[in-house]
């Protein structure tokens, strides 16, 4: 019975297989660059480069079809470009970064869901956008593993730099840290990590799985570390869980593994030790220091 | 621990084409204690951040200041206090130096030493966010402590504390002071100022006057740097003064 339930799915059949590891992989990077997103007050941008990579894929699904390397390169070029070129907007026109940001992302959108819809058909534009396991070839799953290793050793390198560029940007800057390449290298990985997402969960639901984890971790843990790992495991569960739910109950996969993650995350928001609703209004008896 | 004489000359530091510091010359002894007073505005922040290479001048020079030599306590507005960081982290990142971004930190003990030295002992472990703002200013001196700079520059040091947290980080800097090091310190407490610096910049972006306190602080002087901080010219005309 529990084995029908939780393992013969993935032993029978390879294309879920293939999902399962994929996601699992990028549940160890994408939470992670989250964390940090949220800690620099962007927990939105990681939404609008998902919707920034859409024109590419898009572009790339109009020239070659649902091939692969063709969507995976355009969103990549997509994404970078709204990335980066948000960043330079804001500077150069005096105008703030999020309302460029809006602007972009809006515009990204729209042109995305009209170039699929010019070419393909609704299966294909619902495909693109929510995501199917069955789409996870071998090609996509070792863009996955790619992403989550490349992220991983970023991480290991950016680690010290990126939390005190968030806590004190000047006094990074005083003793030599070049602050914006890291912050580059954040954004440019983001956007790697949606990009390698977005065959299994789609692109407009891969940046669930990098920012729920992420918003429900800061009620469990009160150091940067803590944070991630805690984002990170609930990233698992969360895939799992829906990975097995869109089995089961026949689901695209990505609103139900972005679904989990966000019961996670109510979870977290009303009992969660820090800052959780419980303890605000059933705080216990004071303490004596 | 002897920094060499710190000279400034001609030094403008603007915010676009507004200068915030205009033509401002004054130099600053080996192991001088020097307060910059001025109004709102005059300048002394931006003073300070180009003196600690954060903002380029736009003009003049700022010699006596090698990489590497100088710590700067921000105004703690600058900061994210919220952020999810132990004291003992933020602290640490004083030897930033030594450890960089991958190395080890050699004798962490140090970390809790300075930690005491501030009066903070015991709060390695508590988060930042946690902290108030008199405690969140001593992590400041702690972490300064790490640095181990031989100038130092902090930017309204006792703003907002009370009188036992001022003392005690006062004590910091006249141990920094007895220790050689040159310290210039953005005060706006002139009893302060007259009692424990024997040296002043006053400031109103461009300098008035810089010497023995006592003169500085003159009424005159402090009367002058309250006109020119009102002066602001909707159509300013570029300035025509000499470079050199």
């Amino acid at each position: 019975m529990l084995w029908d339930a939780l393992i013969a799915p993935f032993a029978e059949f390879g294309f879920l297989r293939r999902a399962l590891v994929g996601c699992l992989a990028l549940c160890l990077s994408a939470p992670p660059l989250g964390v940090f997103l949220m800690l620099r007050r962007m927990s939105l941008t990681g939404d609008v480069l998902a919707h920034g990579i859409l024109p590419g894929v898009a572009l790339g699904f109009v020239l070659a079809g649902l091939w692969m390397p063709a969507l995976a390169l355009g969103g990549l070029a997509a994404g970078l470009l709204v990335a980066l070129g948000s960043g330079a907007l804001a500077r150069a026109t005096g105008g703030r970064e999020d309302a460029a940001l809006a602007g972009l992302y809006l515009t990204a959108l729209a042109a995305g869901v009209t170039l699929i819809s010019w070419r393909g058909s609704a299966v294909e534009l619902t495909q693109l956008l929510f995501g199917s396991v069955l789409g996870v070839d071998d090609a996509a799953l070792l863009l996955m593993g790619g992403a989550a290793s490349a992220t991983l050793v970023f991480l290991a390198i950016a680690w010290r730099p990126l939390i005190l560029e968030c806590f004190d940007p000047s006094f990074a800057k005083a003793v030599g840290v070049r602050g914006s390449v890291w912050h580059l290298g954040l954004l440019a990985l983001v956007v790697v990590n949606l990009v390698a997402a977005f065959q299994a969960v789609g692109s407009l639901m891969a940046v669930g799985l990098m920012m729920l984890p992420a918003i429900a971790a800061r009620h469990w843990a009160r150091e940067v570390g803590g944070m991630v790992l805690v984002a990170v495991g609930i990233a698992l569960a969360a895939t799992l869980i829906g990975l097995l739910a869109s089995y089961h109950m026949d689901l695209p996969s990505g609103p139900a593994i972005v679904l989990a993650a966000a019961a996670a995350w109510m979870a977290s928001l009303a009992l969660g030790p820090v800052d959780g609703l419980l303890s605000r209004y059933r705080p216990g008896r004071h303490l004596e220091g | 621990m002897t920094p060499p004489e710190i000279l400034v000359s001609n030094l403008t530091v603007a915010h676009g084409r507004r200068p915030a510091v205009h033509h401002l010359s004054f130099t600053l002894k080996p192991g001088g204690l020097m307060a910059v007073v001025g109004p709102n505005g005059a300048g002394k922040s931006s003073l300070l951040r180009a003196m600690a290479g954060l903002h380029a001048p736009t003009e003049g020079r700022i010699e006596g200041i090698a990489p590497g030599q100088v710590a700067l306590l921000p105004q703690q507005a600058m900061l994210d206090r919220s952020f999810p960081l132990t004291c003992r982290d933020a602290v640490l990142f004083g030897l930033w130096g030594e450890s960089g971004a991958f190395r080890a930190t050699p004798r962490p003990e140090r970390i809790e030493a300075a930690l005491d030295a501030v009066g903070l002992h015991g709060f390695a472990r508590r988060p930042v966010g946690s902290l108030s703002a008199g405690q969140f200013q001593r992590v400041l001196f702690a972490r300064l402590l790490l640095q181990d700079a031989p100038i130092i520059l902090l930017d309204e040091p006792f703003n907002a504390l009370d009188a036992r947290t001022a003392a005690d980080l006062l004590g910091v800097v006249r141990r920094w002071h007895g220790e050689g090091r040159s310290i210039l310190a953005v005060l706006h407490d002139l009893e302060l100022v007259r009692r424990e610096f024997p040296e002043t910049l006053l400031l109103a972006r461009e300098g008035i006057a810089c010497g023995p306190t006592e003169k500085v602080l003159s009424a005159e002087n402090r009367l002058r740097a309250r006109m020119m901080s009102e002066a602001w010219h909707d159509h300013a005309e570029a300035c025509a003064r000499d470079a050199a």
